[in-house]
C-alpha cells in the first residue's frame, strides 16, 4: 500500500490556511463581472419560458384552457404535465412532487402548465391567460387540522430514554408550554433560475442555480426519458441557496430542459421574485409542546416533548427535516428520561424544504423555552438553570438518541462568553433599570448551541473531487460543493494550496459541474467543507504521493524516502535537495508521472437505526453561546437589539475572515427568523406576505451597534479537515437569545416570576399581544 | 430622443417602449449585468445604479443612487447613469470597491453591486459619515448573506468625505459631456417629457390615456409586477411650475414633483418633527425619486405623508393648465385610492402653513422593520396649548386605520379646553380615538393590533408632552 504524505497545517509559514483571505469571488464580485445563471452570455436562439399556477390550495384540476395562451403574443409552446416524455415526478426521496399538478391541485401557486417564448414579459403575460377550471375542496392549512385528520406525509418517529412517567410523577415541580414557531422564507438574493442548452445530438447543458447538480442531472435525465449521461449541469456559484435551492431548484430546470429538448432551442427560466416566493417551499413551521419536571434547583428529571413540523403538501426533505428538530431539541441539556415524538403534517401548502439549521433550529428552541420556564418557576436567572442542566463529561453525556456527547465544550465555552459579555454586572444594572423605567423595559439572555454535524442520510457523507496540474505549476480543483456565498471555493482553494505549498494564485477552483465530479451529495448540512476539502485533499495526497516518489527516484539515496517530501514555499525539499515545485511538475510530465486525480471521502464513525431511535448519526458536534442585550417598548411591541456577544467554536479555523462571516450572517438571518420574518397565509391558503415589500427581512439597521464576535480557540477533537469545524449553519441558532431576551424583558414586567408565552417571530404585534396577555395593566403604567 | 451619458459615453435613444425600465435597458439591451435583478419593486437594491448631474450653479456634479428596477428611461435624460462595471479605474479597483473586498463585505455577491453603488454615491459627498448615516445610505440594500456588519465597515471606512477617485479627477470633462447633451425635445413618440404647465396640458389634452409620473416608483410596479403594458406615459419631472420649492412668508410650498431628496432638509428646518417619517420614507434610492405629489396623488391608506399633510393643516393646490385650485388635504381624498383631482389635473404643489408658537407635533410610524417598511399604523400629532396648559386644538393625521389617511376633529373637539397634564383628558382621547376607526386585518397587521396602537401612540405623545413625564423613556428607537 502506498504511504500517503500528510501536510500538517502548521508547517505552512504562507498561512494558506488559516489566514483571512478574501473570497475567490470578492474583486469579481465588487466590480460586476461575478457571472450569476441569469448573466451568462445568450446562446443563440434563446427563448423564455414562464410558469402558470393554481390559484387554489386543493381541489381537482378538471380542465386547463390554454387557447388564450396560445394566441399570447410571442409564444411558441405551451406544456403541461402530458407532454412530460419521462417521469412525471421530480420529488427528492419519497414520492410526492409532480413537476406540474396532475389530477389533484395541492397547494395554491403549484405550477400547472409552462409557455416558451420570445421574451421574458411575453412569456410572463401569457402564462395569466390559460382559463383554469378546478373544483375546490376544503384545503388543509394548519397542523391542528392535519393532526387531527391523521393526515401525514411521514410516518411518525419517536426517541426515548429512561422512563419519563415515573421521573415526572416524581418531579418536584413540573411545567408545559406551547411552541408556535413561524417558517421562513429563504429570500435568497438571486432568485430561481436555470438555462438549458440543446447540445449536439441528443445531449443537453444545463446552467442552473442549484445546491444539487447532480440531483437536478438525474431528474432531468428521468422527465426527459434519458440516461445520466446525456445531460451535464453547471453551476459556478449562487447568489444564495440557505437550504432553498437543494431540491427548489430542480423543478425549474427539469422545465427548461423539456422546453429546450421539444424546440431543440436554448431555454431560459428566471421565476419572478413572488413566484418564486409562492412556488417554493419555505423552512417548516412548526408546533410543539413540551413538559418538563425538575426540582427546587431547576435540574431537569424528566420531559417529553411533542415535535409536528408543517411539512406541506409532499414529503420532500420533511422526514429528515423533523428527525434533525428532534436530534436538537435537547440542545446542549442533558434529558434523563425523555420522550420525543415527531410527526410530519402534511397541509395544502407549498411543500416545506431544507432552511439552514434543517430543522434544528425549530428543535433547539423548545430546549431554550424549558430553560426559561424552568428558571421562572424556581425563581432563578435563566442563564444559572442553563449552565446547571448542561450535558457532563464523564456521566449525564447521553442524547435521547443514543449517541454519547464527547468533547463537550459548552461549559469553558459559557464561562467565557459570561465573563467577556459581563453578563453578571449588565443583568443588575438592566434589573434596576427596568425597575425605574416604565414604559422601555430591557432584557437579557445567553444561550448556547450545540449543533451535530453530518448528513442524518449516511450515504449522503461522502464527496469526491478532481485534481489537475499543469505543467506551468498551476492547478484546477473541482469538487462536488457548490458555492452559495459560503466561501467553500475559498477554503477549498486555500486546501490545496496549503497542500502543495503554494500560492493561492495557481490554485483555480472551478464550476461546479456533473461530467468532472459525478454523482455528489447537496451542498447542505454544513458539510460543503469537511467532506469537500477531505476530498480535496485526498486527491492532493494522491498527486503528491506520485510527485515524491518521482522526485525520491531522481535524487537516488536510499535514506531519502518519497515519505520524507516536504512540499513548502513554492518548492519541494527532500533532505539537502530542493527544486521548485513548478521544475518537478515539468520534469514529472517529461518522466511521464500522471498530474490529476480524483479524490474521494466518506465520514467515518456515523450510524443509526431509525427502527431504534439509536446510534451516532453525528461525527461531531460544533458549540456556540451568545448573549443578546435588548429594549422593548410596552405600549408598541417595538424592540431593539443593542448589544450581541457571540463565542463560537469553529475548530481550527481554516479561514477566520470566512468563518465570522458565516457566524454573523447566520446569528442575523437567525434574528430575522426570530423577529420580523412573518409569514401569513390567507384562510384559502394563498401566501400574502409573497414579497419583499410584506414579508421583511433584517436591513442594514437591525444588525446591532455592539456586535462583538469571537471564535473559541480549540482544535477538533475529530480528523476533520485540519481539524476545522463546520460553520454554515451552527450559528443561526445563536439567535435564540434574541427571542429569549425579548421575553427577560416582558417577563420583568411581572418581576420574572412570570414565563411570557411568546410565538416566533416576535413581530412587534406578537410582542404587544403577549405583553398584554401578561399583564393587561402594562401598558397603563401612569407616569409617578 | 433621450440623450444621457452612460458610463462615459454619451446614448442617443430614439425609440423604445415608454416602459422600458433602466434595470431592462441595461441587462438586455447593453449587456451590463453587473446590475441584478433581486425584486423588480424596488424593495431590495440589487439593481441599484448612480445617476450624476450637474448642482443648479453648473459647477460640480451630484450623485444619486436610484432603483434601476422601478425607473424609466425618462429619468436619466441629460444626466450620466454609472454602474458598477464603470467605477474601477483599469485594474484599480475604486475605494469604496477595494474596502468592500477588505472587509469581505461579499459572499454570495448578488447583493454586492447595489451595496456598491449605494456606497459610491455616499462616498461623493462632503462629509464623512457616521454609522446613522451609512445606515440611512444603505437601509434600501437587502443582503441576506453577512448580517451587514462587515458593509457598514467598508463604507465607514472608505467614505471619507473627500472624493478623490476618477470621478472627481475626471469631474470638469463630465460636466462639459453633459452640456454637450441635446436637452431640447426630450422624450420618445410615445414617453412625453413637457417642460412647463401649458405643455403639460396640451399633452393630457392630446393624448389623455397616458399616465402622469415623476418618480415612477409607484406605477413601475404596474409594469414589472402586474405585467401591464404602459404604452403612453407623461413624465413630470421636467414641468418647472411642479419643481418650484418656495419658503413663503406663511407656509411651505413643495412642488409635486420635487423628488423627497431635494426638499428633505428644508422640510426638516420648518418640521423637524417629522424626521422620523422621512427618515424611514421608503428608502434612499427611491427618496431619490419619489416625490411629496406622488405620495398625495397615490392616496394610499399607508403613505407615510398623508398622514403628516393632515395634521398639518395642508393645502393641496391643483392645476388643470387653465384654472387653479387649492383643496385642503382633509377633502382631498374621496375613498380607496380615490381623490378629488379631476382627469385633466394634476398637483402642481402641497402648501404646507407653519407651525404655530406654541405647537407641539409628533409623528410615529410603527411597522415590522424600521427600514424600508410600510406602516402597520402611522400617527401624527399636533397639539396646541394655552400658557396654563389648556388643550386650544390637537389636529391628528391617522394612516393604516382606515380606507384613506384620515384625522380624528371628534379628538379635538372632545378635549378642547382641557388640562392637557390630567390622565383625565388622555383618558377622554383614548376613548375617542378607540372609538373613531374600525381597522381591518391584513398582511402588516391585525385589526386588534392596529386597535391598540392607536390607543397606545396616542399615550405615548401625551407622555411625551407631558412637563411631568417628559424624562420617561418611552422610545427603543431613536430619531433626532
Amino acid at each position: 500500500m502506498r504511504k500517503l504524505i500528510e501536510q500538517p497545517f502548521t508547517s505552512n509559514p504562507q498561512g494558506k490556511v488559516g489566514k483571512s483571505h478574501p473570497h475567490e469571488s470578492a474583486i469579481r464580485q465588487v466590480s460586476g463581472q461575478a457571472r450569476y445563471v441569469d448573466d451568462m452570455p445568450q446562446p443563440a436562439n434563446l427563448q423564455y419560458a414562464a410558469v402558470g399556477t393554481s390559484p387554489e390550495a386543493s381541489g381537482t384540476l378538471n380542465s386547463i384552457d390554454l387557447t388564450a395562451v396560445w394566441a399570447s403574443p410571442g409564444v411558441t409552446d405551451v406544456i403541461t404535465v402530458d407532454d412530460v416524455p419521462g417521469h412525471v415526478d421530480i420529488a427528492p426521496v419519497f414520492d410526492g412532487d409532480p413537476i406540474f399538478a396532475q389530477d389533484q391541485v395541492l397547494f395554491n401557486g403549484q405550477a400547472l402548465f409552462a409557455v416558451l417564448a420570445d421574451s421574458v414579459q411575453h412569456a410572463r403575460q401569457a402564462a395569466l391567460k390559460a382559463i383554469i377550471d378546478i373544483t375546490p375542496s376544503a384545503p388543509c392549512l394548519t397542523v391542528e387540522t392535519a393532526k387531527q385528520q391523521s393526515n401525514f406525509v411521514r410516518p411518525a418517529h419517536f426517541m426515548q430514554q429512561g422512563d419519563f412517567d415515573t421521573a415526572f410523577g416524581r418531579s418536584e415541580l413540573n411545567a408545559q408550554g406551547h411552541l408556535s414557531i413561524g417558517g421562513q422564507e429563504h429570500m435568497y438574493l438571486e432568485g430561481q433560475v436555470s438555462m438549458a442548452i440543446n447540445d449536439e445530438e441528443d445531449r443537453l447543458l444545463v446552467y442552473t442555480s442549484s445546491q444539487h447538480p447532480s440531483e437536478v442531472q438525474k431528474l432531468i435525465a428521468e422527465v426527459l426519458g434519458c440516461k445520466l449521461h446525456k445531460v451535464v449541469v453547471d453551476m459556478r456559484r449562487m447568489g444564495g441557496g440557505f437550504g432553498g435551492k437543494e431540491t427548489q431548484a430542480a423543478q425549474w430546470a427539469c422545465i427548461a430542459a423539456l422546453l429546450a429538448k421539444r424546440n431543440q432551442c436554448a431555454v431560459k427560466l428566471r421565476l419572478p421574485r413572488m413566484q418564486d416566493m409562492i412556488a417554493t417551499g419555505k423552512r417548516h413551521p412548526f408546533e410543539n409542546s413540551y413538559q418538563v419536571g425538575f426540582n427546587q434547583e431547576g435540574l431537569i428529571k424528566a420531559a417529553d416533548i411533542d415535535i409536528n413540523g408543517n411539512c406541506g403538501h409532499s414529503p420532500d426533505l420533511s422526514d429528515a427535516i423533523v428527525d434533525r428538530a428532534m436530534f436538537h431539541c435537547d440542545n446542549g441539556y442533558y434529558l434523563e428520561n425523555v420522550n420525543v415524538a415527531g410527526h410530519r403534517c402534511r397541509t395544502n401548502q407549498v411543500s416545506h424544504t431544507a432552511y439552514r439549521g434543517f430543522g434544528g433550529p425549530q428543535g433547539m428552541i423548545v430546549a431554550e423555552a424549558m430553560m426559561d420556564a424552568i428558571a421562572r418557576k424556581v425563581g432563578k436567572d435563566p442563564l444559572t438553570v442553563r449552565k446547571l442542566n448542561l450535558y457532563g463529561d464523564k456521566e449525564r453525556n447521553l442524547t435521547p438518541y443514543g449517541m454519547t456527547v464527547e468533547h463537550n465544550l459548552l461549559g469553558d465555552l459559557i464561562a467565557r462568553l459570561e465573563a467577556s459579555s459581563d453578563y453578571w454586572a449588565r443583568r443588575e444594572a438592566i434589573t434596576q433599570f427596568n425597575k425605574t423605567s416604565p414604559i422601555v423595559k430591557k432584557g437579557l439572555s445567553l444561550t448556547p448551541v450545540k449543533f451535530g454535524i453530518s448528513f442524518t442520510a449516511k450515504h449522503l457523507n461522502q464527496a469526491g473531487a478532481l485534481l489537475h496540474i499543469y505543467t506551468d505549476g498551476s492547478m484546477q480543483i473541482n469538487h462536488g460543493g457548490t458555492e452559495m456565498g459560503q466561501g467553500l471555493h475559498t477554503k477549498i482553494g486555500q486546501i490545496v494550496a496549503n497542500e502543495f505549498g503554494v500560492s493561492l494564485h495557481d490554485v483555480e477552483v472551478t464550476a461546479t459541474r456533473t461530467d468532472k465530479v459525478p454523482n455528489t451529495s447537496p451542498t447542505a448540512a454544513s458539510s460543503g467543507t469537511d467532506l469537500n476539502g477531505k476530498a480535496a485533499q485526498n486527491a492532493c495526497i494522491i498527486v503528491k504521493q506520485r510527485l515524491a516518489e518521482f522526485y525520491a527516484e531522481t535524487i537516488n539515496e536510499s535514506e531519502l524516502t518519497a515519505d520524507k517530501v516536504i512540499f513548502a514555499d513554492n518548492y519541494v525539499t527532500l533532505g539537502p535537495h530542493s527544486v521548485e515545485f513548478v521544475r518537478l511538475v515539468q520534469d514529472a510530465y517529461i518522466g511521464r508521472v500522471s498530474l490529476s486525480s480524483t479524490g474521494f471521502y466518506k465520514t467515518p464513525k456515523i450510524h443509526y437505526d431509525r427502527s431504534t431511535g439509536n446510534g451516532r448519526p453525528f461525527f461531531y458536534f460544533a458549540y456556540g453561546a451568545s448573549v443578546s442585550e435588548v429594549s422593548i417598548d410596552t405600549l408598541t411591541g417595538e424592540y431593539k437589539v443593542e448589544r450581541v456577544d457571540i463565542l463560537h467554536d469553529v475548530g481550527r479555523s481554516l479561514n477566520p475572515a470566512i468563518d465570522i462571516g458565516q457566524i454573523e450572517g447566520g446569528f442575523i438571518q437567525g434574528m430575522g427568523w426570530l423577529t420580523t420574518e412573518d409569514l401569513k397565509w390567507d384562510d384559502r391558503g394563498r401566501l400574502i406576505s409573497n414579497n419583499p415589500a410584506t414579508y421583511k427581512i433584517p436591513a442594514i439597521g437591525d444588525t446591532p451597534e455592539v456586535f462583538n464576535v469571537d471564535l473559541y480557540p480549540r482544535d477538533n477533537d475529530e480528523d476533520s479537515i485540519y481539524h476545522s469545524k463546520a460553520v454554515g449553519e451552527p450559528p443561526f441558532m445563536l439567535a435564540n437569545s434574541v427571542w429569549c431576551a425579548i421575553k427577560d424583558a416582558i417577563s420583568s414586567l411581572t418581576d420574572y416570576k412570570v414565563d411570557p408565552q411568546l410565538p416566533a417571530p416576535a413581530t412587534p404585534e406578537a410582542v404587544l399581544k403577549c405583553i398584554m396577555s401578561i399583564d393587561p395593566d402594562a401598558t397603563r403604567s401612569e407616569p409617578s | 430622443m433621450i440623450s444621457f451619458l452612460l458610463n462615459d459615453k454619451a446614448v442617443h435613444i430614439d425609440a423604445t417602449q415608454a416602459d422600458t425600465t433602466l434595470l431592462n435597458y441595461l441587462r438586455d439591451e447593453r449587456n451590463l449585468c453587473g446590475t441584478k435583478e433581486g425584486c423588480a419593486s424596488g424593495d431590495c437594491g440589487a439593481c441599484t445604479v448612480v445617476v450624476a448631474k450637474t448642482n443648479e450653479q453648473g459647477s460640480a456634479l451630484e450623485y444619486q443612487a436610484l432603483n434601476s428596477c422601478v425607473t424609466f428611461l425618462s429619468a436619466v435624460q441629460g444626466k450620466q447613469l454609472l454602474t458598477v462595471e464603470h467605477l474601477a479605474d483599469g485594474e484599480t479597483l475604486h475605494p469604496v470597491q477595494a474596502a468592500m473586498v477588505d472587509a469581505h463585505g461579499s459572499q454570495c455577491g448578488f447583493c454586492t453591486p447595489g451595496f456598491v453603488m449605494s456606497m459610491f454615491a455616499l462616498y461623493q459627498q462632503d462629509s464623512a459619515p457616521n454609522r446613522e448615516q451609512v445606515n440611512v445610505a444603505l437601509g434600501g440594500n437587502l443582503c441576506r448573506c453577512t448580517g451587514y456588519r462587515p458593509i457598514i465597515d467598508a463604507a465607514l471606512a472608505s467614505c471619507t468625505g473627500t472624493p478623490q477617485d476618477k470621478f472627481s479627477q475626471h469631474q470638469a470633462a463630465t460636466i462639459a459631456k453633459l452640456n454637450a447633451l441635446p436637452n431640447s425635445d426630450a422624450g420618445l413618440d410615445t414617453l412625453f417629457m413637457p417642460t412647463n404647465r401649458n405643455e403639460l396640458a396640451a399633452t393630457i389634452k392630446a393624448t389623455p390615456t397616458a399616465r402622469l409620473f415623476a418618480g415612477s416608483t409607484d406605477i413601475a410596479l404596474e409594469v414589472t409586477q402586474q405585467l401591464k403594458s404602459l404604452p403612453s406615459l407623461v413624465s413630470l419631472t421636467q414641468v418647472k411650475e411642479l419643481q418650484v420649492v418656495e419658503e413663503t412668508s406663511s407656509g411651505l410650498k413643495i412642488g409635486a414633483a420635487v423628488p423627497f431628496s431635494k426638499m428633505e432638509a428644508l422640510l426638516l428646518k420648518h418640521f423637524p418633527s417629522l424626521h422620523e417619517l422621512l427618515d424611514r420614507f421608503a428608502s434612499t434610492p427611491i427618496r431619490n425619486q419619489a416625490t411629496l405629489g406622488g405620495n398625495v396623488a397615490n392616496a394610499s391608506p399607508i403613505g407615510d405623508m398623508p398622514p403628516a399633510l393632515l395634521a398639518l393643516n395642508a393645502v393641496i393646490k391643483v392645476d388643470n393648465g387653465t384654472t387653479r385650485r387649492d383643496i385642503a388635504i382633509s377633502d382631498f381624498f374621496t375613498g380607496y385610492r380615490q381623490t378629488r383631482l379631476q382627469n385633466d389635473e394634476w398637483i402642481e404643489a402641497i402648501f404646507i402653513p407653519y407651525l404655530k408658537p406654541n405647537a407641539q407635533v409628533r409623528a410615529y410610524k410603527i411597522s415590522k422593520r424600521q427600514e424600508d417598511d410600510i406602516s402597520a399604523v402611522c400617527a401624527v400629532f399636533n397639539l396646541a396649548l394655552d400658557e396654563n396648559s389648556k388643550v386650544l386644538q390637537l389636529k391628528s393625521g391617522f394612516g393604516g386605520v382606515a380606507a384613506t389617511p384620515a384625522s380624528v376633529d371628534a379628538l379635538s373637539d372632545a378635549i378642547k379646553g382641557k388640562d392637557w397634564s390630567k390622565i383625565s383628558t388622555f383618558e377622554l382621547g383614548k376613548k375617542v380615538l378607540s372609538e373613531s376607526f374600525t381597522p381591518l386585518d391584513d398582511v402588516r397587521a391585525s385589526a386588534e393590533y392596529r386597535q391598540a396602537l392607536l390607543v397606545n401612540l396616542f399615550k405615548r405623545f401625551w407622555l411625551q408632552t407631558n412637563q411631568q413625564s417628559q424624562q420617561i423613556e418611552t422610545r427603543v428607537h431613536a430619531y433626532e
